[in-house]
């Protein structure tokens, strides 16, 4: 019995390892580039990071639960921004309410989704497949109906504030003029979905019926679970991530963007691996993914202020996600 | 005979547990050594030693005499140590040369592969052992014993001294293991050592010379087979009297049919297949493999589609037409493949048990009252004495009889009253069978009604109240528990549709079903 249970603990010990070095990391990363660079280390510079976080932080969350399906999505940059372009014809264009143009851009994001799910889960479109298609079909659609111009919002002035303005300074400064908290919406925005996808991960059955899919879809399906429709759930939900994202982007620009975007996915996988979702499926968690995507953005924040070149910053984040890959690989040999 | 390997005072010490503490093991030329015990009793890890998957903490191995250290595993196949694992390790998309020779392949140059050289020494080694496999075929294209043959023959082209053979039969059908055991019979001829590893008795009893076995770890005893009944070598391995063998009861024909099924055909794999399951009977299915009857249970449940057939439920005819149906009928599927298709490996005990039943363990939004997936997994792991350190342990880490456990507490979560068992005991040690059996009648007694498909005659006799035998997609007979015997069953099991044919015409009568 005492054997068993060291094993155990030796277990634990590199379950949360995982978690804690992707964590320590990035506080040994904000610490580093505070020492070495003057003008990282400030409220605003911090604020700015978590607003650079925020698009590719709500695109990553809803790739984690695609991941640990087992699945990828391709399309989750440009299906963004296709959300954002109907949102800008409808609102733009069209004069349509901007709290209507919200809820159609979320609902196109998860319609693309949907699409992406029935073609994966009924027709056995290889996950990679379906969505590259969809990420082609996207980019192409989001130029078509705008005739490759971009939507702006110029008209409506609150609608920068969705991302740009800070409730949270708002009501302090209400009761105290001279306070201030200025949180970005955008980051506020980012947590609060992390919070639900969390809940959504951990404590619902939608939850629970993506990690075994991810684990073993076909015991899960032999259980009498019926694994397409949850499949095509998980994909519409991660869509509807996505059109919240695609919020996020049009209100920080205050325009809907038909050329950008695509891309972005990448970004958003990076952040999730980093945060130790596994690839192959069945594990990982939504912190992780909050913590990846901050990590991913301390780092081009840093080596921003610090001068150096884009190239160079590609060349950083790539071996950063690598790096991260192989420790969760060394993680998982441990645990044999 | 001379001594070929002698491994002696051998420890290893994984993080947490003693694997091995003082064990040894002897292999002289021109024999074949079963090494037996129940899962975790050290056999693997033993042999991983052997073969440089792992390193020894202490203690010595000596070849022909010689010490000597096994660094890796291409160390060992250069001095003549080869093993076949249980899981086949070849490239499905080569051919049989191909893999073969894989990685020591002839070339012209350096570069360019000779294709023609490594085809003709393959056919070379193939002919040796008397077995009819083309070199150029795809491994894809064999059956799974062809494929293990390859497997033997990629051995044998190393110049094994030592062939190890992990569970050799536990895929084969009988007529298969027939052949390999042919082929073991030649390499002992020659003075090949063969280390035997398996959980099937009777086999052990019919190819072994002697018998090493092993418990918790630590070295048992060496026995010579001829001198030993498999029921001693049984209560050394688990230290205690097990089972007692045994007829199992007749059905009671008293009790209203639970399950009906009526002419299900599908496709050249069920061939008009009919027949009924009482309430409280474990119906056995008997069959060589390939024999259809995993494709009936499958079809049963839902898993894949079938061309025609009826099946009643308690009298009422039901249309099942996926996984999720035959659960809302309170069937429940045990597949033969536990890793694949049974459990979520990745996933702990309490997620596999309620599997199946979630929408009792949530509420309407789909929200998850972990308390009482808790509590049930609690009753499960009691009811059934599961060995499990919590209900939090992934079940990758439990024994095979103990996922098997899970399995079973999964459908009993669900509360099904029709369970269909394919291969319940496969690849799970002698100790544990016992309880998986008690268990099966326990579920019988309590009014479950169970349909048993088994690849192994004795397991079927014991436990079956009726049987029905397969042979090539039909159903070929139906015998109580009084008049089934091996033969009987065997019989029906060979009844081949031209053999049939061809008794028919010459007896100038209707075909028998």
């Amino acid at each position: 019995m005492s054997a068993k249970s060291i094993a155990k603990g030796g277990r634990i010990n590199a379950d949360t390892m995982q978690k804690f070095l992707a964590f320590s990391s990035l506080v040994l990363l904000y610490i580093i580039f505070s020492v070495v660079t003057p003008n990282f280390f400030s409220l605003n510079n911090t604020i700015d990071i978590m607003r650079a976080s925020a698009v590719q932080g709500v695109l990553a969350l809803g790739g984690t639960f695609v991941i640990i399906t087992g699945g990828i999505d391709l399309s989750l940059g440009t299906v963004m921004t296709f959300s954002s372009v109907i949102m800008g014809i409808l609102v733009a264009d069209m004069g349509v309410p901007v709290w209507l143009g919200l809820i159609a851009c979320i609902v196109t994001g998860a319609l693309c989704g949907l699409t992406n799910g029935f073609f994966i889960a009924k027709m056995k479109i290889p996950p990679f497949i379906a969505t590259l298609g969809m990420m082609m079909i996207t980019r192409g659609l989001s130029l078509a109906t705008t005739g490759a111009n971009n939507k702006y919002f110029t008209d409506y002035p609150g609608f920068r504030l969705i991302a740009n303005g800070s409730v949270t300074d708002s009501v302090v400064k209400a009761i105290n003029p001279s306070w201030s908290i200025p949180i970005p919406n955008a980051v506020l925005i980012l947590f609060g979905m992390a919070i639900l996808g969390h809940i959504i991960l951990t404590k619902t059955v939608f939850g629970r019926y993506t990690f075994a899919m991810g684990s073993n879809e076909e015991a899960t399906r032999l259980s009498g679970v019926n694994t397409a429709a949850w499949k095509m759930g998980v994909y519409t939900l991660c869509g509807a991530f996505t059109g919240v994202a695609g919020i996020l982007m049009a209100s920080r620009l205050n325009s809907a963007q038909v050329a950008q975007g695509a891309g972005m996915e990448l970004d958003a996988f990076a952040a999730v691996v980093i945060g130790g979702t596994s690839m192959s499926g069945g594990e990982g968690t939504i912190l992780g993914t909050i913590i990846g995507a901050l990590l991913m953005n301390v780092l081009l924040n840093g080596l921003r202020i610090s001068m150096i070149p884009q190239e160079w910053q590609w060349v950083a984040t790539g071996a950063i996600v690598i790096f991260a890959v192989y420790m969760d690989i060394v993680r998982r040999r441990k645990r044999g | 005979m001379s001594e070929l390997i002698r491994m002696e005072g051998i420890d290893k010490a994984f993080p947490g547990v003693q694997a091995l503490s003082q064990c040894r093991f002897e292999l002289k030329t021109g024999e074949v050594h079963a090494l037996v015990g129940e899962n975790g009793a050290g056999k693997s890890t033993m042999m991983k030693i052997l073969t440089g998957v792992y390193t020894k903490d202490a203690g010595s191995i000596f070849l022909k005499g010689k010490e000597i250290e096994v660094k890796n595993p291409r160390a060992a196949q250069e001095l003549g140590i080869n093993i076949i694992h249980q899981e086949l390790n070849l490239c499905q998309h080569l051919t049989v040369a191909q893999n073969i020779f894989i990685g020591r392949e002839s070339r012209v140059g350096k570069l360019f592969l000779n294709d023609k050289a490594n085809e003709a020494k393959a056919k070379e080694i193939l002919d040796m052992m008397n077995i009819d496999i083309n070199p150029r075929a795809r491994v894809s294209s064999l059956t799974v014993a062809r494929q293990q043959m390859v497997e033997i023959a990629k051995a044998l082209s190393f110049n094994a001294d030592v062939l190890i053979m992990d569970e050799p039969t536990a895929a084969l059908t009988d007529s298969e293991i027939v052949e390999l055991f042919r082929i073991i019979n030649d390499l002992r001829a020659k003075g090949v050592g063969i280390v035997y590893i398996s959980h099937r008795m009777d086999e052990l009893k019919k190819i072994s010379d002697r018998i090493t076995v092993m418990r918790d770890g630590t070295y048992v005893d060496t026995v010579n087979t001829k001198d030993v009944e498999i029921k001693q070598i049984i209560s050394m391995m688990v230290g205690r009297q097990i089972y007692v063998e045994g007829h199992a009861k007749n059905t009671d024909k008293s009790q209203p049919l639970v399950l009906e099924v009526k002419n299900l055909n599908s496709g050249r794999q069920i061939k008009n297949v009919s027949f009924d399951l009482h309430k409280g009977e474990i119906l056995g299915f008997a069959g060589l493999m390939g024999a259809g009857r995993t494709e009936v249970a499958r079809a049963i449940f839902g898993a894949d589609k079938y061309d025609s057939g009826d099946i009643f439920i308690n009298g009422k005819q039901v249309h099942i037409k996926s996984p999720q149906d035959a659960v809302a009928h309170g069937i429940g599927y045990l597949s033969e493949d536990r890793k694949r298709y049974g459990v979520a490996l990745g996933l702990d005990v309490a997620t596999n048990t309620v599997m199946a039943s979630m929408s009792n363990f949530s509420n309407k939004i789909g929200w998850i009252d972990d308390e009482a997936i808790q509590k049930q997994t609690d009753k499960m792991v009691a009811a059934m004495s599961t060995k499990t350190p919590n209900n939090k342990q992934r079940v990758k880490n439990l024994s095979g009889g103990n996922q098997q456990k899970v399995i079973i507490g999964k459908w009993l979560t669900r509360d099904c009253d029709i369970l269909i068992f394919d291969e319940p005991t496969r690849g799970i040690d002698v100790g544990a069978k016992g309880e998986i059996y008690k268990l099966l009648n326990e579920l019988a007694d309590a009014g479950k009604s169970i349909i048993m498909i088994s690849s192994e005659l004795p397991e079927i006799l014991r436990m079956s109240h009726r049987i029905c035998v397969m042979c090539e997609g039909r159903l070929t007979g139906v015998l109580s528990a009084q008049e089934a015997t091996q033969e009987s069953i065997m019989h029906f099991a060979t009844m081949r549709e031209t053999m049939e044919q061809a008794d028919a015409e010459h007896n100038n009568q209707g075909e028998t079903k």
